[in-house]
């Protein structure tokens, strides 16, 4: 399948990219792993008169710790979080979604900016995002800006960026001292996206659920974050009825239709299943680690 | 150094340099140029195989800077200054490459679609892993299908490579 004609650029300074962006006016896309978007282009979903490929703007730069929270630069590769041993412990759900993600070939480039940029509802990082914490920070024609995840997802594909925006990278905020959490995704084989995926994330305050965190992936228009599951857990003590109620609510929160993967009742069922079971194995310090 | 030119008149192009197999190849191809494509066609480098079209079989594997990647899924214009390995690069002036032996011995293939991107993906695997386990050989190969040996004789041919390549650096 060959995409239609573009004009390819391929610039070594984040400000060269902005203006070429800036020049083709909406008309031209970032090539980060190119794992979605040349799919996308080989398809004539999507024909962007040109592309800015960001593989070499070296500023775009790595995955650190900053702040008690993590920052993840625009080419961190789904490769780079599943093998970083930052990626653990208080950010279990950040690690434990790695590998899950596509399969090790695809993992080799695709990117986790690159992922929360094409914001498929059935992508794996949107819902991490929701269920940690963190936020979008992005470099236009007017300068960078910070946008929380909780804003960033507008709909299927689309997102709270601006056509001449480059995310320069995600921020993870601090879970606080004591957290965990992990990242359950049902999936037909290895390369397939989520029937359906539950985050899980629990910062723990003097023994107690400080805050909370849940979000689903593939169950509806976008990574949705079960909010009144995340507020029942907040405050309480993670044990059984509190599990019960709170994977009861982010069962109701899903907005599954019924596909080739199965149906809407199905993967309500599993997203029950899996919050209550990804909400245990934290309570009993099984967090991804 | 080969100079080739692949593309139709009026179409957008641009002049790459990429080392395949650690030669130099300059040609100016269309930017839409699939590596796969650039591979195949404007080198005549067939060994390299185009399965699914959709980023999903793994059977176009090549490795990019040493990395494996999906070939029918980065654009030639990407590979420009980056050093490519197809399935022809492994033979060496010794004769088959360990994981070509391997894969002969162990009768690792049978009508050999998936092979070579099976065998670019197990060689970055040895290189990192030099003795795997079965669990990580199978996640390692996890992006790549194979529609006819049922995965066995694959897993053992890559413990095979991977005991030839323990040898060859003893
Ligand atoms: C076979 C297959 C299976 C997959 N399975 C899964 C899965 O199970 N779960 C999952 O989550 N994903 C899956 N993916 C998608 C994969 O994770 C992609 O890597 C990811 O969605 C996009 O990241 P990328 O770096 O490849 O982005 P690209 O393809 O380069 O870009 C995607 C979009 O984001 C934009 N973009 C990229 N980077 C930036 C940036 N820095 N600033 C602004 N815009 C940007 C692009 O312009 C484009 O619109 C799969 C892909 C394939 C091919
Ligand atoms: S042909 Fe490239 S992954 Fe199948
Ligand atoms: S040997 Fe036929 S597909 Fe693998």
């Amino acid at each position: 399948m060959y995409p239609a004609s573009f004009e390819y650029f391929a610039p070594t300074t984040l400000d060269e990219a902005l203006e070429i962006l800036g020049r083709y006016d909406g008309e031209a896309k970032v090539l980060a792993g190119g794992q979605s978007l040349i799919p996308l282009m080989k398809l004539r979903f999507a024909s962007p008169s040109a592309l800015v490929d960001v593989n070499g703007v070296f500023e775009l730069g790595t995955l650190t710790e900053e702040g008690g929270g993590l920052r993840i630069g625009a080419l961190t590769r789904h490769k780079a979080c599943e093998r970083s041993e930052l990626l653990r412990g208080r950010f279990g759900a950040l690690g434990a979604a790695a590998p899950q993600i596509s399969d090790p070939i695809v993992r080799n480039l695709g990117t986790v900016c690159g992922s929360l940029a094409h914001a498929d509802p059935q992508g794996d990082w949107g819902s991490v995002m929701l269920a940690v914490g963190a936020d979008v920070e992005a470099r236009g024609p007017d300068g960078t800006r910070t946008i929380p995840i909780e804003d960033f997802f507008q709909g299927p594909f689309t997102t709270a960026l601006e056509p001449a925006d480059v995310i320069t990278a995600v921020r993870v905020r601090d879970p606080g001292a004591s957290a965990g959490g992990t990242y359950l995704k049902l999936e037909r084989k290895i390369g397939d996206f989520a029937t359906a995926g539950v985050a899980v994330h629990v910062s723990f305050a003097n023994g107690t659920v400080g805050r909370a965190g849940i979000a689903l992936t593939g169950v509806g228009a976008t990574n949705v974050k079960a909010t009144a599951a995340e507020n029942v857990l907040a405050g309480a003590k993670l044990d059984d009825g509190t599990i019960k109620e709170a994977a009861r609510l982010a069962a109701e929160a899903a907005e599954p239709r019924d596909d080739l993967r199965g149906t809407a009742e199905y993967k309500r069922n599993v997203v029950r299943v899996f919050t209550e079971r990804g909400l245990r194995a934290v309570a009993e310090g099984r967090s991804h680690d | 150094m080969t100079e080739v030119i692949t593309a139709r008149e009026g179409a957008i192009t641009r002049p790459i340099t990429v080392r395949v197999n650690g030669t130099a190849h300059s040609a100016v191809v269309e930017t839409r140029l699939l590596l796969a494509h650039f591979l195949r066609e404007t080198l005549g480098l067939t060994g390299t195989h185009m399965g699914c079209d959709t980023t999903s079989c793994g059977a176009c594997t090549v490795l990019l800077g040493g990395v494996p990647v999906k070939s029918c899924t980065v654009f030639a214009v990407q590979a420009e200054g980056h050093d490519v390995t197809t399935v022809e690069g492994l033979e060496t002036a010794d004769g088959l490459h360990p994981i070509q032996q391997a894969f002969h011995e162990e009768h690792g293939l049978q009508c050999g679609f998936c092979t070579p991107g099976m065998m670019l993906t197990a060689t970055a695997l040895l290189r990192e892993n030099p003795n795997p386990t079965d669990e990580e050989i199978r996640w390692a190969l996890s992006g790549n299908i194979c529609r006819c040996t049922g995965y066995q004789n694959i897993v053992k041919a890559v413990h095979n490579a991977a005991a030839k390549l323990a040898g060859q650096w003893r």
